[in-house]
Parts: structure tokens; C-alpha cells; sequence
């Protein structure tokens, strides 16, 4: 019966206001470590929108990274519906690669859009089979999800050097990687679809993954609020203890939970191995599994929210490379900087403003009844 | 009193306080006399723990100012309230369970870097006190090892070696059989005549009777009443509380059991340490009559109704529901057999806060196909049942849609309620029906339980209450240490029950 329990802020400020502040002050300091090593931070952003939202090509790769951030943001966003903490969508992701890859080498040569749905779906099989024995010994043995995906990445990591280097690498070839696939069977770039119409993405590796991302999206809303399974996980997530009182097994809905997260990570990979890369190579993933994190945090496991957070890291990719190239003194790695202020101030620090603005909302609600 | 009596011990003066629209406080004018036990009574939510937590120094008051013996008292830390003389005594209890009393005692108030000099020191404080109070506890048990009221005592202690001019007890007897109870009270008297003063918190009406000098009551965040207890009565005191004349007795007509409905034969259930928490309970509740089992918290009841609910899987032993045995069977299938199960503890198991109340009316029956709509939940066929379950059950707010958490006890308990009693099951398991719950839902809650059982429904009732045990229950049993140590009517004396749920004949009553 505690008083703060009943305390209540408006949605919008809960899902909009709060999370525009901790991302403000994430770029305020970044702005101040840009000031720092002598360049203008006004300047800088102005490049990195520029270079993210400036002109169709920017536009493309902002969304491209943006296709991979929501998946794994999606990932990560199931698994805390159902109080799980999936640290493993990097290596899953890979996994789901090695899946693609090996439909894409099977029907080397057939039609993209017949090799496509079964690119998908191993994809998303393997992925969910990586996820699966994490997810089995937090369910049955008690293990935690966090140490057990953390090792999983390690294994997937390791795993595919040796396949890259022993089984599936190109012969005679010098770095670890498959051959390429035929061209039949590259997922369309969007750039080459859209150019009749006048739009120019220039090289960016946009694919119609972009659109599957938006889907999932949808899918997880429907999945999580509207159907049976999403108020089994939440209860899970919330309360196992009236989970267990209210019939559901926790464990098995810890373990379809996780094979869920782990697919909507596998499907990074269709959009690297076979929209992008066109051949399977060692960290395709390239950390995008982490970002995850950061996206689900910021989004707070809500998909839109997601996918807003994932256009924003995605911004962040493609305008921080065009500042790198334009401003040698800010590496690439300002980039990470930003990121991890922007995941200390949305993630860790989450909710560092609360108490400030229930006490202003108390306040404007106090004179509001004082009035009434 | 003249004018030269001594200033209260405490005296609060226009204290006010806001959680945002709720005003907890009003302009709270209280006097504590010193050496006095003084009642504080009030619904929940009608500002008692916010007054407490203000004069312990959990929370600042917006406004107004608290005098301590006279002297004004600038408390912002629950260590000012310790320096200025004033001793907490929780409900549940800030011990740690591995140290022995002593360390418990000294813990935070060890005056050096060396422990043994303050040890010793505690060890001839510790003794001085238990000879002045009736306070005897061995200090070097281990509290783990202690029974609830030895505890207690520990509580106690701490705060009088703290130098506790001024005992604040919230909910004390609430864990406590009844001798312990009386021992308490005992303990207490001994301590106001000393010259300490007792601030007692309760919803325990007859306890405010036996004890109390002064008695305040408090409603929506005002003190309604402060009566010299000798010139009130319980039902005044009811009165104040609740603002309106209520039903103390609950009115019911006598049973007409039925078939067996529940049989539990030979239970077993063994907790992780392997320790059998039930320990070969059988028992049978038929159709048409509510079946109490009175006990203290801990001795097992918990363990035996989730058990039977399928939430515990039993070690030994058969459980039947009218004449199916559904032993080891899973929760979902257990409810589905006809046993609906309102859990004593509906923070931990009956709800989920941050769900909405609509959310909540699903829980344990996610799986009823009246909410499928294909694959999907059917929105509309939940919020109508929602709207109908708010509407029969008088939830307040009316709106479903709101989080659990922002409901009050009694209307949170009301849900739980509304949704186990809404698909009319066969056999009902209630734990701590009312417990945290104001006297007006308490009767609601009351009166839809017997309904059910004059509807030829089967009730197993747990409750620390004694009283709703004895005015709801057809029939009593007494549980003690896992056993069954007794059964009797409804109409046996306090004692006599008191006496089974102790462990009865042949276990001594410690005290």
C-alpha cells in the first residue's frame, strides 16, 4: 500500500516525454565530449541529419541498419515481456545466417522469391534452435538466461569460424566466407526496383527485408496484447507466481518465449546473408544483436516503440559514418559513445527524471483540485 | 490535568500530506500523553501508516510540525526518529534471521570498531530489561529459531536498547496466537507504567478495548475521533471508522451440508529443507457448509490450500473432488475439475498489479474459450464481463480498464473475488478473505461467500482472523505445525480454540 504505487503519469509522458528526455540529455553530452576534442556539436548534427535523412541514399542505409535494429529489438523485446533478459540475439542472429546460407547454397541459382519463404523459415529455425538451450536450462534447471546467452555468442562465434574455415568456406579462397550466391538468388535491391520510378538509392543495400521488419512489428503488437500466448508471457514476465496460481506453466512459456525472441533475431539474417552480403562471412552481425538491447530499452518493449528506436539508431549508423568521413577528429567510435550514453540514459537511468516530473504533474493536479 | 501536567509525548499539529490527488493527511491534530497506550485505528487507507511513516521519518510532511515531550522534532530520517527517542516495531519484522539476538540487538548500534566491548555492555542491558519487562529472551538463540512472539520481543528490545522512550506497534498480535497476544499485552502494560509510551496501530477492535488508555480514529485522512477507551464501545469505534452504522455479526442461517464435495486424506506436503509443513491432514467439506481452519500464520495452512489447488505438489496422500482424485494434477486442470481458489496473498498470487483489473478478471481462465475470437482475445466479451463483475461486486472505481495496483485493497480483493465466484465452482478455497480490507468491503466479501455456500456450494475458509473464522464457519478444525489438532463449532469459546490451534493437549502453551 505504498503511496508511490498509485502514482500515475499521463501515457504520453510515460512513452513520449521521458524518453525524448533521456535522449536529449544522452546527445547533450555527447555534444559536450564533440566540444571537447574541438569540433562544433551543432555542426556535427547538422551533418549527421544530413547524412542520415539529407537525401534518398541516406535514407536507404539509415533504414537498411534500421531492418536489422528491429528485429533484434523485437527479440529483445519479447523475452523482457516474459521477464527474460536475452543477451543472445547476436548469436542467434548468426545462427540464423548459417540457415540462410545453406537454403541459399542448396537452391543456389533458383528464382529469389522461391528461395525466400525458405530462406525465412530456416532462418528463423535456427535462430530459435540457438535460443533454445539457454532457454531450456533457465526453464528446467535454473540457469541463468543471462550468463547462458552471453556464453551462447561465444559458442555461435566459434562455431562458425570453424565452419567458415573447415567445412563451408570457399576453396582456395583466403578469408573465411562461402561463396557468392548466384544472382537468381540475391534478394532485390530496392535501389534497382525503385530507380524506374526516379527515386535514387544510390548503393544503399536497402531489400524488401525492410518490409518484413514493419510486419513483425505488427506481429508482436497482435502477439503480445491480443492474443492468449502474449497474456501468458506477460503474466510470466510480471508475476510468475500468479502465473503458476492462474495454471500457466512458467517455464514453458519461458522456453516459446525465447524460441519467439530467438526467430525474430535469425531474421537479421535473411536481410544480411541474402539482401546484403549475398554470401555468409564471420560476424555478419556486426553487433547488431547488442544494439538490440538498446532499441528494446528505449522502445520499451513496446514494437513501436521499437521500431522508433531502431530509425533512431539507425540515423545514428548512417549519420555517424558520414561524420567520420567528414570530420576526421570524430571517429567512428563517437558513434559508440553516443550509443552507450543513449543506452545508460534510456536504459540504466531510465527513470532518473521520474520523480521530477510526478512531482510537477502533483503539483499541476493539486492546483487543478484546489480549483475544482 | 492541570497546567502543570507534563507536555505529550507526542503531539502532531496540522500535519498534512499529498501523494498527488490523494490527500493522506488532513490538518492532523493529535496528542500522545506519556505513558499512556494510545489506539490508533482507521480503514485502510484512511492515513494511519502515513501519519507513522511521517513521525518515523519516511516521508516529510507537507505541512504542520510533530513536538516530541514539547520540544519541537525535526525529523527527516528514520535514524532522527531513533535519536529522539521514538522505537518502530514492524509488522513484518527487520530481523536477521541467521544472528543470534544479540547481534540483532547490537546491529547498527555497535559503538565501536570492536564488537566485543559493546556485546557485553548489550549483554547486562539485555538482562536488565528482560527482568523490568517480562522481556526474556536467551541472547544468544538464533532468531531463526525463535517462535513468532520471541521475535516480537527481539523487536522490542531493539528499540528499548536504543534508548525508546516511545514504541510505535503496527498490526502486532497479527502473527500471534492468542496467549502470545495476552503476553504482549502484558509486556506492554508493564512498559507504559514505567513511564514509556505505546502508540498501538490495529484493526483489532477488541484489542483497542483491552488495552488502550486513549483510543484515535482516523477516516480519509482525518482523526474523526480520540475517545478515552473506558467511555466508547466497539460498535462507536466501528462507526467512527467506517462513517456509517455496520454490521458487526454476520448473519447467516445454519448449513444444510450436502455430499462430500472436497476429502483430503493423509496429506503430506514437504517444503525445500524437507521439513513436512503438512503433515497427514485429512478432512472432508461437504456441499452447503464452510469449513474454517483456524491456526496461526505459518503452521501450514498456506501449504495445505495450495496443495489442493495444485500449486504444491503434495508428497503423500489423496485429494478428492466430489469423487474425481485430482491429486498431482496441474492448477489449470484442478480449476477445470470445479475448484476456483481465492489466494490469501493478492499481491503475490491473485493479481497482477501492473495489469488491468479487465486483464486480471482473465487470469486462470486465459484458457476459456468464451474469450477467443479465433486466434485472437475477444476484447468485447472481456470488457462486458468486466463491466458486469465491477457492477455486481461494487469495484470502485468503476473502470475496468485501470491498473490493478491503483485500486484499494478491499476493491483489489473484490476483483479476485468477482472472478473466482463468477463461474459458480463446486468447491472454493479461501485464504485470508479479508485481510488488508475495510470494514465495508469486508462485508460485501462476507456476505457473497455465505451466499455461495446457501447456494450449496463447498467453502474451505483459512483466515488469521479468529473472529471471521468463528462467524463464517459451519465447522471449525485447528491447525497446528502442520497437523490437525482439533475440531469444534463456530460457538466455541476463544479459549478453547485458541487452546487447539496452540497444539492443544498434551504441548504445553509457551509464554
Amino acid at each position: 500500500m505504498s503511496p508511490s504505487s498509485r502514482r500515475e503519469l499521463p501515457a504520453l509522458v510515460d512513452y513520449a516525454l521521458i524518453p525524448l528526455l533521456n535522449l536529449a540529455v544522452a546527445f547533450l553530452i555527447a555534444g559536450l565530449v564533440v566540444l571537447a576534442i574541438g569540433e562544433n556539436p551543432l555542426e556535427a548534427v547538422a551533418i549527421m541529419m544530413r547524412g542520415a535523412l539529407g537525401y534518398p541514399e541516406g535514407i536507404g542505409f539509415t533504414l537498411y541498419y534500421a531492418t536489422d535494429f528491429v528485429f533484434t529489438g523485437l527479440a529483445v523485446a519479447v523475452a523482457f515481456h516474459a521477464g527474460l533478459f536475452n543477451i543472445g540475439a547476436e548469436g542467434q542472429a548468426t545462427l540464423g545466417g548459417l540457415g540462410v546460407a545453406l537454403v541459399c547454397l542448396t537452391f543456389d541459382g533458383a528464382p529469389w522469391w522461391l528461395v525466400f519463404p525458405f530462406a525465412l523459415a530456416a532462418s528463423m529455425l535456427f535462430a530459435a534452435g540457438w535460443a533454445f538451450v539457454p532457454a531450456w536450462t533457465q526453464a528446467r534447471r535454473g540457469s541463468h538466461i543471462v550468463i547462458t546467452t552471453i556464453m551462447f555468442n561465444y559458442l555461435a562465434a566459434t562455431l562458425m569460424v570453424w565452419l567458415l574455415v573447415e567445412v563451408m568456406g570457399k576453396p582456395g579462397a583466403m578469408s573465411p566466407e562461402t561463396r557468392t550466391f548466384a544472382e537468381a538468388t540475391r534478394l532485390p535491391f530496392l535501389r534497382d526496383t525503385l530507380a524506374p520510378f526516379g527515386i535514387d538509392l544510390g548503393q544503399s543495400p536497402l531489400n524488401p527485408m525492410v518490409i518484413v521488419a514493419g510486419l513483425a512489428a505488427v506481429f508482436v503488437w497482435i502477439l503480445i496484447w491480443r492474443t492468449r500466448l502474449g497474456f501468458e508471457i506477460r503474466t510470466v514476465g510480471k508475476n510468475p507466481t500468479a502465473a503458476v496460481y492462474a495454471g500457466i506453466d512458467p517455464g514453458q512459456v519461458v522456453i516459446v518465449a525465447m524460441l519467439i525472441s530467438g526467430a525474430l533475431a535469425g531474421l537479421l539474417a535473411v536481410n544480411e546473408v541474402m539482401g546484403t552480403q549475398h554470401r555468409l562471412l564471420l560476424e555478419f552481425v556486426a553487433g547488431a544483436g547488442f544494439v538490440g538491447i538498446a532499441v528494446a530499452l528505449m522502445g520499451r518493449s513496446h514494437p513501436f516503440g521499437v521500431v522508433l528506436a531502431a530509425v533512431l539508431f539507425g540515423i545514428l549508423y548512417q549519420g555517424g559514418a558520414e561524420l567520420a568521413f567528414d570530420k576526421p577528429k570524430i571517429s567512428r567510435d563517437m558513434i559508440v559513445v553516443i550509443q552507450a550514453l543513449v543506452i545508460l540514459f534510456a536504459g540504466a537511468l531510465e527513470h532518473m527524471f521520474r520523480p521530477a516530473l510526478i512531482a510537477l504533474f502533483d503539483r499541476r493536479r493539486a492546483l487543478a483540485g484546489g480549483a475544482a | 490535568m492541570t497546567g502543570t501536567s507534563p507536555p505529550p509525548a507526542i503531539q502532531f499539529v496540522g500535519i498534512d500530506k499529498r501523494f498527488g490527488a490523494v490527500h493522506a493527511n488532513r490538518d492532523v491534530d493529535l496528542a500522545i500523553e506519556a505513558g499512556t497506550i494510545h489506539g490508533l485505528v482507521g480503514e485502510n487507507g484512511a492515513g494511519k501508516s502515513t501519519l507513522m511513516s511521517i513521525l518515523y521519518g519516511f516521508y516529510a510532511a507537507d505541512r504542520g510540525e510533530i513536538l516530541i515531550h514539547g520540544r519541537r522534532a525535526d525529523i527527516r530520517s528514520p535514524a532522527d526518529a531513533i535519536h529522539a527517542g521514538i522505537g518502530m516495531v514492524h509488522q513484518q519484522f527487520m530481523l536477521v534471521e541467521t544472528m543470534s539476538v544479540l547481534e540483532n540487538v547490537l546491529l547498527g548500534a555497535e559503538d565501536a570498531f570492536r564488537l566485543a566491548p559493546s556485546e557485553t555492555r548489550a549483554r547486562a542491558v539485555l538482562e536488565r530489561l528482560a527482568a523490568d519487562y517480562e522481556l526474556a529472551v536467551d541472547p544468544d538463540a538464533i532468531v531463526a529459531d525463535l517462535s513468532v512472539g520471541e521475535q516480537q520481543r527481539v523487536e522490542i528490545l531493539k528499540t528499548l536498547y536504543r534508548g525508546a522512550e516511545i514504541l510505535i506497534l503496527d498490526e502486532p498480535t497479527a502473527v500471534l496466537t492468542p496467549a502470545e497476544a495476552t503476553h504482549l499485552f502484558r509486556i506492554l502494560d508493564r512498559l507504559a507504567n514505567e513511564g514509556k509510551t505505546v502508540l498501538l496501530i490495529t484493526h483489532k477492535l477488541k484489542e483497542i478495548m483491552a488495552i488502550t488508555d486513549r483510543v484515535a480514529v482516523m477516516r480519509a485522512g482525518e482523526i474523526v475521533a480520540d475517545f478515552a477507551t473506558r467511555e466508547t464501545t466497539i460498535e462507536r469505534l466501528a462507526e467512527a471508522m467506517v462513517g456509517r452504522r455496520v454490521l458487526l455479526e454476520v448473519d447467516k442461517g445454519p448449513s444444510v451440508p450436502g455430499a462430500v464435495e472436497l476429502a483430503v486424506e493423509d496429506l503430506v506436503v514437504t517444503d525445500r529443507r524437507g521439513v513436512r509443513v503438512v503433515d497427514g491432514v485429512g478432512f472432508e467439506v461437504r456441499a452447503g457448509e464452510i469449513v474454517g481452519i483456524a491456526g496461526v500464520a505459518g503452521n501450514g495452512q498456506s501449504e495445505l490450500i495450495e496443495a489442493i489447488a495444485g500449486i504444491r505438489a503434495p508428497t503423500r496422500g489423496r485429494i478428492v473432488l466430489h469423487g474425481i482424485d485430482v491429486t498431482g494434477l496441474d492448477p489449470a486442470e484442478i480449476r477445470e475439475a470445479g475448484l476456483a481458489h481465492i489466494p490469501e496473498d493478492r499481491h503475490r498470487m491473485g493479481l497482477v498489479l501492473d495489469f488491468t483489473a479487465e486483464e486480471n478478471m482473465l487470469l486462470g481462465h486465459q484458457d476459456d474459450p468464451a474469450w477467443a475470437r479465433g486466434l485472437l482475445l475477444d476484447g468485447a466479451a472481456i470488457h462486458t464481463a468486466a463491466a458486469t463483475a465491477f457492477s455486481d461486486f461494487d469495484i470502485r472505481p468503476n473502470d475496468p480498464g485501470l491498473r490493478a495496483a491503483l485500486f484499494s485493497g478491499g476493491n483489489q480483493q473484490k476483483i479476485v473475488v468477482a472472478r473466482e465466484v463468477a463461474r459458480s465452482p463446486r468447491v472454493l478455497l479461501v485464504g485470508q478473505p479479508t485481510r488488508g480490507v475495510d470494514i465495508g468491503a469486508i462485508e460485501a466479501i462476507h456476505e457473497r461467500l455465505i451466499a455461495l455456500r446457501d447456494r450449496g456450494h463447498a467453502l474451505l475458509l483459512v483466515s488469521a482472523e479468529l473472529d471471521e473464522i468463528r462467524s463464517l464457519s459451519d465447522r471449525i478444525l485447528a491447525m497446528c505445525q502442520g497437523r490437525i489438532t482439533g475440531e469444534c463449532r463456530p460457538d466455541a469459546s476463544e479459549a478453547e480454540i485458541g487452546l487447539m490451534m496452540a497444539g492443544a493437549a498434551g504441548r504445553e502453551v509457551r509464554s
